[in-house]
């Protein structure tokens, strides 16, 4: 995978990693298009487009799209499949999750893609060992934090 | 100094702007709020700011100043710190960054940090964005962690050693050893996913490592069994699969290792034949893993019966309802249509079928694979489908279906009749879209089908008198029209019934071309050459005179030059005109048809001194195309001769006086070169009779696209006064399509003789004769 954008219909981005090197500006302009292009696509259009010379998978979860570029030897329907999980992983943790939480809790939308993606590869297929990860680091900056204010 | 506000805080506050203005201006209050919180290097609350500042970077706002804090927070001992400070790292400090290496030091601490999650964050930092530079500083770090016991630092090490090797391919070596265990049974499942990613990476980057890990196979076979047949496993489940992820991951690892090998591929074709048959389909999951086997049976050696079971496996996907299944499989076909040509012809119908579908890519991918699966057998029923997509399709596809259908036709045609009557569908349904190539390549198919002109020229008239919009259509029938306007009128065709037109209806539609705000400039430069041809073939000369008379004082330079030409012509060389203007013959078919290259002048390349109204600029089938389609210039080639006198290639020209002029004489004398005779080599000679030495004398010369020119050093840049010596050159050039042109000399005057005097050359070799022409004039 070389990068995940997630944006909403409007045409904010709510999320961008990229997985490969790539100027700031060469960024907001891929975005921007990309936005473009997907968002004109009509709702019973394939979720597979070719874009520059990428494949793109995408996915539309309520009022946010999931939008990944692969590689051309990379399976489009099983990039689906990561997505879903994805967003699995993000329901599972925010409890019924919806744009808002992503908005306002985006750096632990991060953190559980950072545990569940590395480098564009899935690093664990088990949904709960994921999810306890997360837990346990979550667990640990409680921790950290209580320890501040006890010594402040 | 009140606390910064929280990250929620601002976000809520951001929200409610109303305009980009009132966005902009929260913003920038901010940042100068947090700017001078770094200033004050304030620990407490830096991990809040960087926090909010990403937030605003996401936004679209710079946040470049936040770079040293987060490295600032990397090297916190805080775990909250360093979560943030790491994703600030990965959204701001890619390895452009200058200080993108100063995390190195900090990274490589935390690879040994007592907590494994923070031995987490680094490894995923290095494995996303790391440099080479970082990666090879840590390679090692990276290669103890693959060997450590703990499962959860043990994938998440695999899957940076993945990214060192994608940035520093050398380093490849060093993870070997360490991948000796990963795929044995003691190892929990954990780490066989990222395992299979790392030998998959390994193996696609070596072909060393390829071979080494090729014994994997039947390990990697009985593992992929295993997820089959066990039970349910619900962590890994999705949809009832059993970690349909690993298993894809294995079928495209065992795609690397049977490839071209036997052995390899043997031993896999059981489990595939597994796959393919025991997979639940009515999920997009039981698909993926479809999908991906079927991409391994056909890239391995496997027996043709697991191929006929995949590309059964893309046919029933064609059948599916589900979009992204029908264009993964009009995808893969594409990919085999070459190697399994009967199989996929199999699926032709359902193929066609997809030409329908409303989705653009399957639109686009059906069409694709259709001119694929075009042979001699099925070319009238797959053009009777492909003329209707191309009447019903986007504009998008126009232009290239429009010259597939041209291509396929050609190929296999049935009959003459079918052929022209097919052009003469997409002309008249795609006209404007068909490329430009296309007009010449019709003129030539059209010429040669000699038996067929009668009824292609009625046709073409027709589907003029309709519309006159579509360029291409239009250029081709008044081509048609100047060439063969004589069989129109006397209602020769045999193909169809005949009709009834006279010579001025025929010229009325031509001259309405010329006027038309329809007509582009080529398209009249079209109708005007053919109203000339019409002059021979028919009587209303007056007429045409008038016409071309009219066109002399054009606007259009190219119509003014051609029709001040062609007055020449009636006026001056009424003699040579009906020559002129006979019948093109067949032209042959050259094996390239594109323009070559650029011109060189004494060291310089300069591709523009190629005067262009003395070319088409829309590539030409080669050969004898003739003058007409130059539109030459009479007037200065006054010697042409011998139009259809061709001589043997091995005659030797007599040197010729190429130029004579204020007292510069330039002479050429020719020979052919000895290793490919189709090279002429040219010797100039220049003198000077006058009383001063000409200084700074260049030697340009200027050749159409077609021709291959070299110029070798002069002697010397001074024509000596008094004949007292020469300026030799050599020239070579190379004709390879044997193009006729011409000559014209060209000077630039001076009246002081010592500034620079550049004449340009056309040089004129006949095809097969080599007898040039000298136009000293």
């Amino acid at each position: 995978m070389r990068f995940m954008l997630l944006f909403s219909r409007q045409g904010k981005l709510r999320l961008q990693k990229w997985y490969t090197a790539t100027a700031e500006r060469d960024k907001k302009k891929m975005v921007r298009e990309l936005m473009q292009v997907v968002l004109a696509r009509k709702p019973k259009m394939c979720s597979f487009l070719e874009w520059r010379d990428l494949k793109i998978v995408y996915k539309r979860y309520a009022s946010l799209y999931f939008c990944c570029a692969v590689e051309e030897q990379d399976n489009e329907l099983i990039t689906l499949e990561v997505i879903h999980r994805f967003v699995e992983l993000l329901d599972k943790y925010f409890g019924s999750v919806c744009e808002l939480d992503i908005i306002f809790n985006f750096e632990k939308a991060y953190f559980i893609l950072d545990e569940f993606l590395m480098g564009g590869e899935i690093q664990d297929t088990s949904k709960k060992s994921v999810l306890k990860a997360i837990e346990q680091a979550d667990l640990l900056q409680e921790v950290s934090l209580n320890l501040k204010h006890k010594m402040a | 100094m009140p606390a910064p506000i929280r990250l929620r805080e601002l976000i809520r506050t951001i929200r409610t702007a109303r305009t980009q203005a009132e966005e902009r201006e929260m913003i920038q209050k901010e940042c100068a709020a947090i700017r001078s919180s770094f200033r004050e290097e304030d620990n407490t609350y830096r991990c809040r700011n960087v926090a909010k500042l990403l937030y605003m970077h996401m936004l679209g706002y710079p946040a470049h100043f936040g770079q040293l804090e987060c490295l600032k927070l990397i090297a916190s001992q805080k775990f909250t710190d360093k979560r943030i400070g790491y994703l600030g790292a990965m959204l701001l400090l890619d390895e452009r960054q200058d200080v993108h290496l100063l995390m190195t030091n900090c990274i490589k601490n935390d690879l040994n940090h007592s907590t494994q999650y923070v031995q987490g964050l680094a490894l995923c930092t290095l494995g996303c964005m790391g440099s080479s530079e970082m990666c090879r500083d840590l390679a090692g770090e990276v290669e103890k962690l693959l060997k450590t016991s703990n499962s959860y630092l043990r994938k998440k090490a695999a899957l940076c050693a993945v990214h060192v090797i994608r940035k520093v391919p050398e380093l490849m070596e060093m993870f070997l050893p360490a991948t000796k265990n990963l795929l044995s049974e003691k190892n929990h499942g954990e780490i066989l996913h990222t395992s299979v990613v790392l030998l998959t990476e390994m193996c696609e980057r070596s072909p060393d490592m390829l071979s080494h890990f090729r014994k994997l196979v039947p390990q990697l076979v009985r593992i992929l069994k295993n997820l089959i047949m066990s039970g349910y496993s619900p962590e890994h489940d999705v949809s009832g699969i059993s970690d349909p992820f690993l298993q894809v991951r294995i079928l495209r690892l065992l795609r690397i290792l049977g490839k071209g090998d036997d052995d390899s591929s043997e031993a896999m074709n059981d489990i595939l034949a597994q796959v393919a048959t025991n997979t639940e389909t009515s999920k997009n999951v039981g698909n993926a893993i479809l999908y991906e086997t079927v991409l391994t049976i056909m890239d391995i050696k496997s027996e043709s019966g697991l191929r006929v079971l995949a590309i059964n496996i893309l046919g029933r996907f064609l059948l599916n309802n589900d979009k992204n299944i029908r264009y993964v499989a009009l995808t893969s076909l594409l990919k085999t249509v070459q190697t399994d040509h009967n199989a996929v012809q199999r699926h032709r119908s359902t193929i066609v079928d997809c030409l329908k579908d409303l989705d653009v890519s399957i639109k686009r991918r059906a069409m694709e694979l259709s001119f694929a699966l075009v042979n001699g057998n099925n070319i009238r029923g797959m053009m009777k489908e492909l003329l209707y997509f191309l009447d019903s399709c986007d504009p998008d596809f126009k232009a290239d279906c429009a010259s597939g259908i041209f291509l396929a036709a050609e190929k296999y045609a049935p009959s003459k009749r079918w052929h022209i009557d097919t052009i003469m569908r997409v002309l008249t349904t795609a006209g404007s879209y068909v490329r430009d190539d296309s007009v010449p390549n019709l003129i030539q198919l059209i010429t040669n089908s000699v038996e067929m002109h009668a009824y292609t020229v009625q046709r073409l008239y027709k589907a003029l008198l309709d519309d006159i919009s579509q360029q291409p259509l239009v250029q081709v029938a008044s081509w048609c029209i100047g060439e063969y306007g004589d069989l129109l009128v006397s209602g020769q065709c045999e193909e169809e019934e005949p009709i009834q037109v006279n010579d001025l209806y025929v010229l009325d539609v031509l001259e309405g071309l010329l006027v038309s705000n329809l007509s582009t400039p080529v398209t009249r430069g079209y109708s005007l050459t053919a109203i000339m041809k019409l002059s021979t073939r028919f009587s209303s000369l007056n007429r045409i005179k008038k016409v071309v008379s009219i066109y002399g004082s054009s606007i259009d330079v190219e119509l003014q030059q051609r029709a001040v030409e062609y007055n020449a012509l009636f006026k001056k060389y009424d003699h040579m005109r009906p020559a002129l203007l006979e019948r093109m013959p067949i032209m042959e078919k050259t094996a390239t048809n594109g323009p070559s290259e650029t011109v060189q002048t004494n060291g310089e390349t300069d591709s523009t001194i190629l005067d262009t109204k003395h070319l088409p600029s829309i590539s030409q089938p080669a050969s004898q195309v003739g003058f007409l389609k130059h539109g030459f210039s009479i007037q200065t080639c006054a010697h042409f001769r011998h139009l259809n006198n061709i001589q043997p290639l091995n005659v030797i020209i007599p040197p010729m006086t190429a130029y004579n002029k204020n007292g510069l004489i330039i002479e050429f004398t020719f020979e052919r070169s000895n290793p490919n005779p189709n090279i002429a080599v040219i010797t100039i000679h220049a003198t000077n009779s006058t009383e001063a030495d000409m200084t700074e004398f260049v030697f340009q010369a200027a050749v159409p696209k077609t021709f291959q020119l070299q110029l070798l050093s002069p002697s010397s840049n001074v024509v000596p006064a008094f004949n007292q010596g020469s300026v030799t050159q050599v020239i070579r050039v190379l004709n390879p399509q044997k193009v006729r042109c011409y000559c014209e000399p060209r000077t630039h005057s001076a009246s002081d003789l010592q500034c620079i005097q550049a004449i340009n050359f056309y040089l004129s070799c006949v095809p097969g004769e080599s007898n040039p022409q000298p136009c000293a004039s």
